[in-house]
């Protein structure tokens, strides 16, 4: 199903110590050792969420280099913030749309008080 | 940014944590909430603001009573149709409105949603609450209802990141 793996990069998504991974990824490649610096993790501890990370397709490690870099994987990244994004669009120009037509009721009732009076 | 000159659009927040069935949105708009309660609740305005605006807006029922129905279609230029239909279970003016909300696209996938109105002097604080079945429906009714295209920035991925910080 077209969700399935949306669910799988949201579980993924949800923890905070991933999340930060990726950010760190989102500047650039690095290394186990420089990811686990930051967070106060055991190698195992860090490898651990590079393994959720990397199932969920994530991200992808480098086989070729002796020091095999994790870099940041952007295709099921884009597909989850493209759920966010479509979600965002819809009620940010409906959110637009209707503070364009409270003003015109504002407006209208101006005029009707000015007329009234 | 706008032609709209001096007026600033309003902003949303959103928080949409990942493994949860819920979406939380908060706006603040520059009105009163009597008139943002109106534009929730009298047909013609409401057709002019709910959903993007590249669709007309076809309002086939709209009762906007405790216990009353509303259906609402939008039409995209090529004729396609997106139908979405509720009960309006709750209506206290000018506070609050509770709704179910269904896609008529994935049948049997009910949401409710809350929308409170809060006055912030002559401005409204917007919050609107959707709680869906299921982590899944909620991921899919997005995806399937409210499709639109993709555009690839990396600063989405922040955004994203972003909107999840909430989740701790």
């Amino acid at each position: 199903m077209a969700t399935d793996h949306l669910s799988v990069t949201f579980a993924a998504l949800a923890d905070p110590t991933r999340r930060a991974i990726l950010a760190r990824l989102a500047q650039g490649e690095a290394s186990v050792t420089e990811l686990a610096k930051p967070f106060d993790l055991s190698l195992p501890g860090v490898s651990k969420h590079l393994k959720v990370l990397q199932r969920a397709g994530l991200i992808r490690q480098s086989r070729n280099a002796q020091w095999r870099p994790c870099r940041l994987d952007g295709t099921r990244l884009k597909d989850a913030a493209d759920w966010v994004g479509d979600y965002r669009r819809f009620w940010d120009e409906s959110f637009e749309r209707l503070d364009d037509v409270l003003q015109d009721l504002i407006q209208e009732e101006k005029k009707n008080d000015r007329e009234g009076s | 940014m706008t032609e709209k000159g001096a007026r600033t659009m309003p902003k949303t927040e959103y928080v949409i944590e990942p493994g949860k069935q819920e979406i939380i949105s908060t706006t603040i708009l520059d009105a009163p909430r009597e008139l943002v309660f109106k534009a929730y609740t009298d047909p013609k305005l409401f057709a002019q603001w709910w959903g993007p605006r590249r669709y007309e807006v076809k309002i086939d029922k709209f009762d906007s009573r405790r216990g009353g129905e509303w259906r609402v279609v939008h039409r995209g230029a090529d004729g396609s149709e997106f139908a979405f239909r509720g009960v309006n279970h709750d209506v206290v003016a000018p506070e609050r409105i509770c709704a179910t909300f269904e896609y008529e696209g994935a049948p049997g996938h009910v949401a409710l949603q809350t929308a409170t109105f809060e006055p912030l002097g002559n401005k409204t604080r917007l919050v609107a609450h959707q709680v869906f079945q299921s982590v899944m429906d909620r991921d899919g009714m997005v995806a399937s209802g409210m499709q639109e295209g993709a555009d690839e920035s990396m600063d989405r991925l922040a955004e994203l990141l972003e909107t999840m910080k909430s989740g701790k």
